[in-house]
């Protein structure tokens, strides 16, 4: 099922939560909402699943307009930030809510039910705690549960509100691969929120990168991560450097007010001056974390500070230590000019 | 244009709120607005002649001052009572927790003839007192008791969640930097307990105010003196005086809403409080 | 050093002759203006034996009486019920204009005295009242009569049920009701299903508080009654009759029944707080 959205527009009062919003979401793709908190991106999700109303746009599942549709017509499966369990059911009437809700002619067997709800909770490999109630579940199996009972209705959506947001980080990195999976047994069209960039770029076939209502970028993850489209992606998106024009003009290669974005492994660090347009610097902290190695350099000449990542490897060839005096030279650079400077 | 409503994929809001409206205008606005109708009907010069009359203002000084007293005493035991169940452990705890909402379930004019026989010059509690030649029942000291009893769970119920509340880390923090146990008291707990205590202090009082069933066995109901301002409406009815009586209800009822207004500024102004 | 003088170091506590003082102070207290008065309530109904106190019971005013009382409150509950929570639902799972407006009307009753209470149906529905002559033309009698009382004991605890539900469906937000609404669930199922059954143990402490006062009326009750003995006599009503009277068995022993029945409802309402923590759904606990 794709999904259509155009022109779609948002206000809460004053704030604008969605400026003419447009983007095409593949059928049977894993999609990433990215972006800060108050972006917009959440209400987005909200009114696809039909828990909001747009003030204006179209929104298409399959060609078919379903902005008259309510939540309830929509077969949309929503999982929520808290889950939004139903605290007095166990797990097994949880999963099964869906299926008992449905209209008499419509409804299965309870046999059916049993047998539809068992197979859901192995999917989610949680059918050895049926009977247990939600206050007894870790949050990680709360998150799967709630999963479960979104697909009990066989949703041609699923939509994800900050799936792994209230886990701690070793869950949130195991149930990301799981969820992935789970995506590629499945295949249904999927869309998932979230202000953890390393959560998007690893899980999702596509990211849409939002800030303050608007749709900054819509790209694959490296697309996103290599060739970001602007400044704010730039920023919001890994680590980045920036040198001003007035005071890099060698680096920006053009006069006026300009910005080069650089990213902190984008950048040649060396001992001796190899290149006319290299920055003089000083080590001023390594610090090795795992397979990478950061370090920070002072600017001569100027109070900046300057951040570098080199691989492992890299750095036993040619070590550093604090106080060196080196030179840095990026390898690649991005330049914005500095009106369309990202807000973060 | 602003929207009246927020919209919501939840339905029945229609019904719910339509049905709540026409309840709450047959059952409470309706009736209520009848009230300052018919006063309006008196005028102004009508209503002044009523309600500064000697015994109307007698019986609301005698209201107020008793309400008064009431809910002072209620401040000062219901805070003690409220530390005792929140900061210690005795036997029979429970219990006695339970046992402080006795007087919003025991009904008024249940309390009213116990407290007035217990506190008769002859009753187990009044013989003491008349052995000092001191008379309670049939007198405003009377009057004091029975609102004591019915404002008695106020204080104590609003103040024990907040008192709960206060971390042990903030007196523990007091406590190593040297302050002393009633220092603790005084500058930590207190601060943090007081905007609850002042609550309960008016929601005791306002209740004391209107209070009718429990007073009128005790108080002797004697005019200038132990007569009560609810009683005089009752009075007023009584000799089908109904302006009289509407008079005066206006009055408590004007009286009421202040207070009511000035328990909802206390709960905002605490709650912001507990919000910094 | 024993372990009692260990406690006393212990900065955060008080000495044990301050804890045992305020203990006593406390008790002392509670004894005096609650145990003493709810002791004497039986001490004097049984006063004169079981015969006596039997006898006042079963006569037929108080048992009218009896009736009538449980008539009222069979009334008014439910119709408060009906009212609070649908006051609750629209109050707390939607955001509307003039919502605290409308929570500051539904408290209106509490802060009037309830003889006003009383009066103001005395206004509307007596001989002079506005409906008074429209009433009399068609021989309907609301004041001094049973309908009044009923509208009375309606009036006086007509917000209870509300006060409960509000703060504790606003609490539990509406998160649940949305998936319910996601998955399916049409507005009566997800309330039957979701919404219902989170709330029922507010729902029942609401219940419990609005038929103690709905059964113990008794100012605004005594305003519209008339006090016709076996007709329009409520419990209360009843016992300020017998004890004006100077008949005290009589009047204690029916008052020993409302003093029974609040400690029922005291023993319930705690019941129904274990329960309700037991099952991770906090109570707001109003009055």
């Amino acid at each position: 099922m794709s999904i259509t959205i155009e022109n779609l527009n948002k206000r809460f009062g004053d704030h604008i939560a969605l400026n003419n919003i447009n983007l095409e979401v593949k059928s049977g793709e894993l999609l990433a909402l990215l972006g800060p908190s108050g972006c917009g991106k959440t209400s987005l999700l909200r009114i696809i699943g039909g828990l909001d109303v747009a003030d204006s746009g179209s929104l298409l599942f399959h060609g078919e307009n379903v902005v008259e549709r309510d939540a309830r017509e929509r077969n949309v499966g929503f999982v929520f930030q808290h889950y939004a369990l139903f605290r007095h059911m166990t797990v097994f009437e949880n999963v099964a809510f869906g299926l008992r809700v449905k209209p008499k002619r419509e409804r299965h067997t309870e046999a059916e039910i049993r047998r539809r709800v068992t197979h859901l909770l192995e999917l989610v490999q949680l059918d050895w705690i049926a009977d247990r109630y939600p206050s007894q579940l870790s949050g990680g199996q709360r998150q799967r549960i709630a999963l479960a009972r979104a697909l009990a209705v066989e949703p041609r959506i699923l939509l994800l509100d900050e799936p792994f947001g209230a886990l701690d980080a070793k869950v949130r990195k195991e149930l990301r691969r799981w969820l992935r999976h789970l995506h590629d047994e499945l295949h249904i069209t999927s869309i998932f929120v979230t202000h953890d960039q390393e959560e998007a770029l690893e899980v999702a076939d596509r990211v849409v990168v939002m800030n303050q209502g608007k749709i900054e970028q819509v790209g694959t993850p490296d697309e996103v991560y290599a060739t970001p489209a602007t400044p704010f992606v730039y920023q919001f998106i890994g680590n980045v450097n920036l040198f001003h024009s007035r005071i890099h003009s060698a680096w920006t290669q053009q006069h006026g007010d300009a910005v080069a974005y650089v990213r902190p492994h984008d950048i040649d660090i060396s001992h001796t001056q190899q290149d006319p347009a290299s920055l003089a610097g000083e080590i001023r902290l390594v610090r090795a974390i795992g397979a990478v190695v950061r370090a920070e350099v002072a600017v001569a000449g100027s109070d900046e500070l300057v951040e570098i990542e080199l691989s492992r490897e890299r750095f036993e060839a040619q070590p550093l230590v604090n106080g060196d005096q080196v030179f840095i030279r990026p390898r690649q650079v991005r330049v914005f000019d500095e009106s369309v400077k990202g807000s973060l | 244009m602003a929207q009246f409503k927020a919209h919501s994929v939840l339905p029945g809001f229609n019904l719910a709120l339509g049905y709540t409206l026409l309840y709450l205008s047959l059952i409470v606005l309706v009736p209520l607005s009848a009230l300052f109708f018919k006063t309006a009907a008196l005028g102004w010069a009508g209503f002044y002649d009523i309600a500064s009359s000697d015994r109307v203002l007698a019986a609301l000084r005698v209201t107020f001052v008793t309400s008064f007293a009431a809910a002072v005493t209620n401040a000062v035991f219901g805070l003690v009572v409220a530390w005792v169940l929140v900061r210690y452990r005795f036997p029979g705890k429970k219990l006695v927790d339970a046992f402080v909402d006795l007087p919003f379930a025991l009904p008024t004019a249940v309390a009213g003839i116990t407290l007035a026989t217990l506190y008769a010059p002859n009753g187990w509690l009044g013989q003491y007192f008349a052995a000092h030649d001191i008379k309670v029942a049939y007198t405003p000291l009377g009057i004091v008791v029975a609102l004591t009893f019915i404002g008695l769970p106020f204080v104590v119920r609003t103040v024990q969640p907040v008192l709960a509340d206060v971390e042990a880390e903030v007196e523990e923090a007091a406590a190593s930097l040297g302050a002393g146990r009633w220092d603790v008291f005084r500058r930590i707990i207190f601060p943090a307990i007081y905007p609850a205590l002042l609550t309960g202090f008016a929601l005791a009082f306002a209740r004391a105010i209107g209070e009718y069933g429990s007073v009128i066995f005790i108080a002797g109901n004697m005019p200038y003196i132990s007569e009560i301002a609810p009683l005089l409406i009752v009075a007023k009815l009584e000799q089908y005086d109904y302006a009289g009586a509407t008079a005066i209800a206006v009055l408590m009822l004007l009286i009421s809403f202040a207070l009511l207004l000035g328990i909802n500024a206390l709960q905002w102004w605490s709650s912001r409080k507990g919000a910094r | 050093m024993s372990a009692q003088a260990l406690q006393r170091k212990i900065a955060t506590h008080e000495s044990r002759g301050v804890t045992l003082a305020l203990i006593l102070l406390a008790l002392t207290y509670l004894i005096l203006f609650l145990g003493v008065p709810l002791y004497a309530v039986f001490y004097q109904a049984f006063s004169k034996g079981w015969a006596l106190y039997w006898e006042a019971l079963k006569e037929p005013d108080a048992l009218s009486a009896v009736k009538l009382t449980v008539i009222a409150a069979a009334i008014s509950v439910p119709a408060n019920v009906v009212f609070g929570v649908a006051a609750a639902w629209a109050i707390a799972k939607f955001e509307f204009k003039g919502k605290s407006l409308l929570i500051t009307l539904i408290d209106l009753p509490f802060a009037v005295s309830p003889v006003v209470s009383g009066l103001i149906y005395v206004l509307l529905f007596g001989a002079q009242g506005w409906f008074g002559p429209w009433l009399q033309a068609h021989d309907i009698k609301l004041i001094f009569a049973v309908p009044g009382i009923v509208l009375a004991t309606i009036f006086v605890t007509f917000p209870f049920i509300a006060r409960e539900l509000i703060p504790l469906m606003q609490a539990q937000g509406k998160e649940e009701e949305e998936a319910a609404v996601s998955l399916g669930a049409s507005g009566w199922q997800t309330f039957w299903r979701v919404t219902l059954p989170n709330i029922k143990w507010g729902l029942l402490y609401g219940v419990i508080l609005c038929n103690a006062r709905a059964m113990g009326e008794f100012g605004a009750v005594s305003v519209v009654s008339g006090h016709i003995r076996g007709l329009t006599n409520t419990m209360p009503l009843h016992v300020e009759i017998l004890y004006n009277e100077y008949n005290f068995v009589a009047a204690f022993a029916v008052a020993s029944l409302l003093a029974l029945l609040a400690l029922v409802t005291l023993g319930v309402k705690s019941l129904i707080e274990w329960q309700a923590r037991r099952s991770g759904e906090p109570l707001h606990g109003t009055h």
